[in-house]
């Protein structure tokens, strides 16, 4: 450019005055042809230039071969401050076990929850693996929360995982808790599946060649988590065998849903629960059958979930348990025959009103049903287990969230729990939930 | 006894036939994906696009139908640098398809082929949702489109090889009309060349690359974080010291606060078809750039 000025310039002083007035126009002209060949050749070179940056780029950007291998890895922090007008200590969900630490809401005041770190990658072209460790602030464990391989070069529809796994029954399950949309589990997940149940075992699963979305599944695990338990010499085979399919689809581009049913078998020895009002320790022994329902339902505008989106979920939980009852296992062995048919369900609606902020609700209801304790052997009445008598526990639960991005969420959630008979709980948990790492996916 | 024998085995061989005579399965991720397949394999594939031109590519849920899609696809064609990790991964883990999983045939991550832009150098998440490996949105820069073309005819060519020829003189074909056509839009984006605008999400950097114009800012104060007021007050603010000629937004944004921006700064708004099917216009790839040209143009006026 300057370049050009200046032998313009030049020229101009060069040549005789009357020349350079009758030229001027014809050489403002080739002045402007001259700057135009110029800038394009400046843009052509730029733009080699730049692809030249680019490539070279992205060839130091690749990382080198060994740690381009490493697995993602993710972890996930949070951190509750917990407010319970009742000490939670004294938390049962009265007419069923499980009973107070496994069911129980965090300590009062700050904790920090379980913290998650996640490995996962694919092994080759065959397998896949994951390895999910929860570390426990209180008792200083790493857990397992879930470390399994599965399949990734079968074909016509089939998978296969082995290792331990959150079961694929009902819906909740199956979702670690850092994305729930409340900061704890439903009653109905907490007595039936214990809080949330991971088995070690194999899960074959097979999507259907339709167009609906339909699979078949089936799980063979230990039984080492609740409702199953082992006795101490456990056994060969399967503890816990679990079926399960879903059906979904989308209505329109606005609104997707699925639906499942699935059915857990276990057989219990020694299921120990502690009876906190009576003081003692009572086991199980016998059956447990457990039907699951669930349903989900997302709308968002034209699909895009971006500003405003709704989400409604639900399941039904119906167990029938029949075996003997021991009363205070450790001292006197006293059996009873034993026969239950219990359920429970919760609803909940989650809507996100602006692009950052949701608000969301949850009613739950159990049923303790009918429980029925035969005392004729041993003199033993149903007044022996306080903690069995028939009850109706219910709650409701508000919640809004704030997510700044994907990666943050904080929650304030209120909540009035009458799990424990005529004690109604005001709770507040303010929480904060985080992720680093490697961008994980959600299941739908 | 005899016709029935041979209506049993007639009807046998046909029913082994049938998987070959049936279309291609293509699950592309975006429209533009789709748009290209049906271009190069006409009547022999059917495609399946999993984001319409109204949804953000980013934020995707892992749907069932999508699974029941994934499950059927012989070719699943994807921008790929992380755009889609939200939901993508969980498709090829839940699918039970071995055809389509990342590194077989049956896979197409666009954005391997092309020289990719905003690479960042750091790689931090207070910076935003930034793509370690650079812009996934490569769609906008015709020249891309091309080469992922040429991938994606390959692919067929490898996976359907009895249609072979059909797919090369398709391909062939194609080219010839994308070249003219390039070469038509280059004329046609000549007055852009320099023109400052505002976009939404980094999502335009392609086109503006290739038609040489300037971004002035963007509306999402760092990539993937919804604008914020703070952010829009310093926008108005820098627009009206050197003010862009445009703000531009596409089908999936919430054109809320481009209007503000507009009214504020006193800036036309242009929205954009951003991908095929984003505007009646550009129904096609080819629609798709003579709309976006024809758009700004406008505006540039």
């Amino acid at each position: 450019m300057h370049r050009i000025l200046l032998c313009a310039v030049a020229l101009a002083m060069a040549m005789p005055a009357a020349q350079a007035q009758e030229s001027l126009p014809q050489m403002r002209d080739e002045l402007k042809k001259l700057q135009q060949r110029i800038d394009e050749l400046e843009g052509r070179v730029k733009d080699a230039e730049s692809t030249a940056t680019q490539a070279a780029t992205q060839a130091s950007s690749r990382p080198q071969a060994e740690s381009a291998l490493n697995p993602g890895v993710s972890v996930i922090l949070n951190g509750v401050y917990a407010n319970l007008s009742r000490d939670p200590a004294t938390y049962r969900i009265n007419g069923f076990v499980p009973t107070m630490g496994d069911v129980a809401p965090p300590t009062r005041g700050f904790s920090l929850g379980e913290s998650e770190l996640a490995f996962m990658a694919n092994i080759d072209h065959m397998f896949r693996g994951t390895l999910i460790g929860s570390i426990s602030p209180d008792n200083d464990s790493i857990g397992v929360e879930e470390g399994y391989i599965q399949t990734i070069g079968l074909s016509h529809g089939f998978t296969i995982k082995a290792g331990r796994f959150f079961s694929a029954i009902g819906y909740q399950n199956q979702i670690h808790a850092h994305a729930w949309d409340f900061t704890d589990a439903p009653l109905a997940m907490r007595v039936f599946l214990g809080g949330q149940l991971n088995e070690d075992g194999i899960q074959f699963r097979w999507v259907a060649p339709t167009e609906l979305y339909w699979d078949l599944g089936t799980e063979l695990g230990r039984g080492r988590a609740f409702p199953a338990s082992l006795s101490e010499s456990g056994k060969n085979g399967a503890g816990s065998l679990n079926f399960f399919t879903h059906v979904g689809g989308d209505i329109g581009q606005s609104i997707a849903w699925q639906t499942g049913l699935s059915h857990l078998r276990t057989n219990p020895r020694e299921r120990t629960f502690d009876d906190p009002t009576a003081g003692v320790s009572d086991s199980f022994n016998g059956t447990s059958r457990l039907w699951v329902a669930s349903g989900i339902l997302k709308w968002s505008p034209n699909g895009n979930p971006t500003y405003n989106n709704l989400k409604l979920q639900g399941e039904y939980f119906r167990r029938k348990e029949d075996g003997t009852l021991v009363f205070d296992s450790p001292g006197a062995a006293l059996a009873n025959g034993y026969d239950s048919r219990q359920s429970g369900w919760y609803a909940q609606g989650v809507y996100q009103f602006l692009p950052t902020w949701r608000a969301g609700y949850r009613y739950d209801r159990l049923d303790s049903g009918a429980v029925s304790i035969d005392t004729s052997a041993s003199g033993l009445t149903a007044a022996d287990f306080p903690i069995l008598a028939g009850y109706k526990p219910k709650k409701h639960s508000l919640m809004v969230d704030w997510s700044p991005s994907e990666f943050s969420r904080i929650r304030l959630q209120y909540a009035r729990d009458y799990s424990r008979m005529g004690q109604p709980d005001n709770q507040v948990f303010l929480q904060y939930i985080v992720s680093l790492g490697a961008h994980g996916a959600h299941t739908f | 006894m005899k016709t029935a024998l041979k209506v049993l085995l007639a009807s046998f061989a046909a029913a082994l036939a049938w998987p070959a005579l049936a279309a291609l399965n293509v699950f592309a991720c975006e429209p533009e994906w789709a748009a290209l397949a049906q271009e190069l394999g006409g009547d022999k594939v059917s495609v399946f696009s999993a984001v319409t031109p109204l949804q953000d590519p980013h934020r995707l849920e892992a749907r069932p139908s999508l699974i029941s899609r994934m499950r059927g696809a012989d070719l699943v064609i994807c921008s790929g640098s992380e755009l889609e990790i939200g939901w993508l991964p969980l498709l090829f883990t839940q699918s039970g398809n071995d055809r389509i999983q990342p590194g077989s045939p049956g896979y197409i991550e666009a954005s391997q082929f092309v020289v990719k832009l905003e690479i960042p150098k750091v790689v931090d998440r207070a910076l935003g949702d930034i793509h370690p490996s650079g812009n996934p949105h490569i769609h906008l820069d015709p020249r891309n489109i091309a080469k992922v073309g040429d991938v994606v005819t390959e692919r067929f060519v490898e996976i359907d090889a009895r249609d072979a020829d059909y797919y090369r003189s398709r391909a062939e074909d194609f080219n010839k009309r994308w070249e003219q056509a390039m070469q038509k839009w280059r004329q046609e984006a000549q007055p852009l060349k320099g023109m400052p605008i505002v976009v939404y999400h980094k999502d335009m950097s392609y086109f503006i690359n290739w038609a040489s114009m300037r971004e002035a800012g963007s509306l999402e104060p760092k990539p993937g974080i919804p604008p914020t007021p703070t952010h829009l007050a310093e926008l108005v603010e820098r627009m009206k010291r050197s003010p862009a000629k445009a703000v531009v937004y596409s089908p999936y944004n919430n054109p809320g606060a481009a209007q503000f921006l507009s009214q504020r700064a006193n800036i036309p708004i242009v929205p954009l078809p951003f991908t095929v099917g984003g505007t009646p216009k550009a129904k096609d790839l080819f629609g798709l750039f003579d709309d976006t040209i024809e758009r700004l143009v406008a505006a540039n006026k």
